[in-house]
């Protein structure tokens, strides 16, 4: 069995604030590999979301993980607009149903979670792997964490392997042609550039990699 | 901060502050056809809502003006949502658009094919619905340099959003039902054709830098209206032989019947002349002749924007008598002002 870690609210809280904190470092990486592919603003709307959602996170320090998850996720919504608002957004809002209303969550429970985010971004953005998205990076994740709670993997192992099948589906964007979202409109000319949506997912499981590896 | 970095070439304060100072602005110039909701970003026709009238919003990214703020007004839109530039909106700002100007007679979005204000649209009208209000969603995508096809997004909405927005407003002013607004404007959308090129890239306020780098004789060929780069690049040509791209493009994939009328709209991308612009519909409406096409209507003009981009876009509208009439009913926007 997997080491018993008990995750609560303030892991949320604590993700949430990573993710935020690596988008502001990242945000102009971000910008760059949008604009070879897009119109250039995906670091900028991820930036602002998520300045948004630690905002209002700080100011309701109470409630239940799935709580919190809801309320990112329509925070997200509210403030990032494009495609990767209404996704990322509806992605936690989902995850945050799927934690329920306990105070904590464990291992197989953060699983769920992120199935039901991968699964919500596949039923609203219609994307399967291999169309040069988030889906590209956040499908292995899933699959990896899955499999890491299968074998008993720790939690930090399970995360780890998962950051990497992350990165991996993210740089496995770089020779795809795109099929969806605005970069499709390119054809041919989107092969050769990493995809930014799969990159800011790379990062927002690298977040969460680094929340849980520093829970007590 | 601002003393720190060095400012860019545009007339602006910050940069972050751009989109709400500039609805500030249209909404001071233009007192009398629009009052600007700074709470909900919104812009909201004087004298909405119109008891039972059919109301039309639009939004999506800002970066495209006079679309569609400077569309909103009589005969027009009843509501637009600026998005961040180049950015959707989100459905917050539809959902309070949509109340705004709700009169009863149902309430009509119209969507940009572009996956983000897709999404957006569809989660405020979701949500409009749990409240009650009838709204349908038309989705224009006009643009025949994108293949519909299982491996693209689907063809982007550009030109013709204008076409639909004067047309479907004209008729929801005369006092068409829900039903019947809906029919013309997937009209507008059915018999309009699009196609674009960029001389030069734009810089969106935020980044302060080109979305791309187009050297010089070169252009851009088949873009979209967020700066984002075309199908392909080809040597620039003259104003002859881009004509000829454009009028090829929009008449082959339209299929009109020889003898049809049509609307040929002409619009520049924010940072092409009107010299250029009135050179190029005269190279254009020789070629629509040419191919059997009478342009009884057209528009000349900067109307559907990316930011500075030079450049422009061809759209063509295949008219019948209705659309001719409705296009001729008198509108009364900050942008378009006839009739009445």
């Amino acid at each position: 069995m997997a080491v018993a870690i008990a995750m609560d609210a303030q892991t949320v809280t604590a993700w949430m604030n990573e993710i935020a904190a690596s988008v502001r470092a990242e945000r102009d990486y971000l910008v760059q590999l949008d604009a070879a592919i897009g119109d250039g603003d995906h670091g900028i709307n991820l930036n602002r979301g998520f300045d948004a959602v630690a905002l209002a996170l700080s100011t309701e320090p109470d409630g239940t993980p799935g709580k919190l998850l809801i309320l990112s996720g329509k925070t997200l919504v509210s403030t990032v607009g494009g495609a990767s608002g209404p996704l990322w957004g509806s992605a936690l809002r989902k995850a945050g149903r799927a934690l329920g209303d306990g105070p904590t969550f464990d291992l197989a429970q953060l699983v769920e979670a992120m199935a039901a985010a991968l699964a919500s971004i596949q039923d609203l953005g219609a994307a399967v792997p291999g169309d040069k998205t988030m889906v590209d990076a956040l499908e292995p994740a899933v699959a990896s964490m899955r499999e890491g709670l299968a074998r008993g993997a720790s939690s930090g192992e399970m995360l780890r392997s998962a950051s990497e099948a992350a990165e991996a589906g993210m740089r496995a964007t770089i020779p795809m042609q795109a099929r969806k979202g605005r970069a499709s409109y390119l054809g041919e000319r989107s092969i050769g550039h990493q995809d930014p949506g799969a990159t800011s997912t790379a990062m927002i499981i690298r977040a969460l990699e680094r929340t849980v590896a520093s829970t007590p | 901060m601002a003393t720190a970095t060095r400012r860019m070439r545009k007339i602006i304060n910050e940069p972050d502050q751009v989109v709400k100072e500039s609805l500030a602005g249209l909404a001071a110039s233009v007192p009398d056809i629009l009052r600007y909701d700074v709470a909900n970003q919104i812009l909201v026709r004087a004298d909405a809502p119109v008891k039972g009238k059919v109301a039309l919003i639009s939004g999506g990214g800002s970066g495209h003006e006079p679309l569609h703020g400077g569309f909103v007004g009589v005969g027009m839109l009843d509501a637009a949502c600026p998005g961040e530039v180049f950015t959707s909106p989100v459905p917050d700002q539809m959902l309070a658009a949509t109340k705004a100007v709700d009169g009863g007679a149902g309430v009509i979005h119209i969507v940009k094919n572009y996956t983000g204000d897709v999404l957006n649209f569809k989660m405020a009208a979701d949500e409009a619905a749990d409240e009650g209000i009838k709204v349908e969603a038309i989705v224009i995508d006009d643009d025949v340099a994108v293949q519909d096809s299982l491996y693209t997004a689907g063809r982007r909405g550009v030109g013709a959003t204008v076409l639909a927005e004067k047309i479907g407003g004209a008729a929801a002013e005369r006092g068409d039902s829900l039903e019947a607004v809906v029919s013309v404007i997937r009209q507008v959308n059915e018999r309009g054709r699009s196609f674009g090129i960029a001389l030069s890239s734009c810089i969106p306020p935020a980044s302060g830098k080109p979305i791309f780098d187009l050297p010089e004789g070169e252009m851009e060929v088949g873009i979209g209206i967020h700066g984002e780069p075309g199908r392909r690049r080809a040597p620039l040509g003259s104003a002859a032989e881009i004509a000829d791209i454009m009028v090829e493009a929009v008449t082959s994939d339209l299929a009109a019947k020889p003898g049809s009328n049509v609307l040929a709209f002409v619009n520049g991308m924010g940072g092409t002349p009107l010299l250029e612009l009135y050179l190029l519909y005269g190279e254009v409406e020789k070629r629509l002749r040419a191919v059997g096409l009478t342009p009884v209507r057209n528009l000349v003009g900067s109307y559907i924007t990316s930011l500075e981009m030079a450049g422009a876009s061809l759209t063509v509208l295949e008219l019948d008598e209705q659309l001719t009439a409705l296009w001729d009913a008198p509108v009364h926007t900050a942008a378009l002002r006839w009739g009445g």
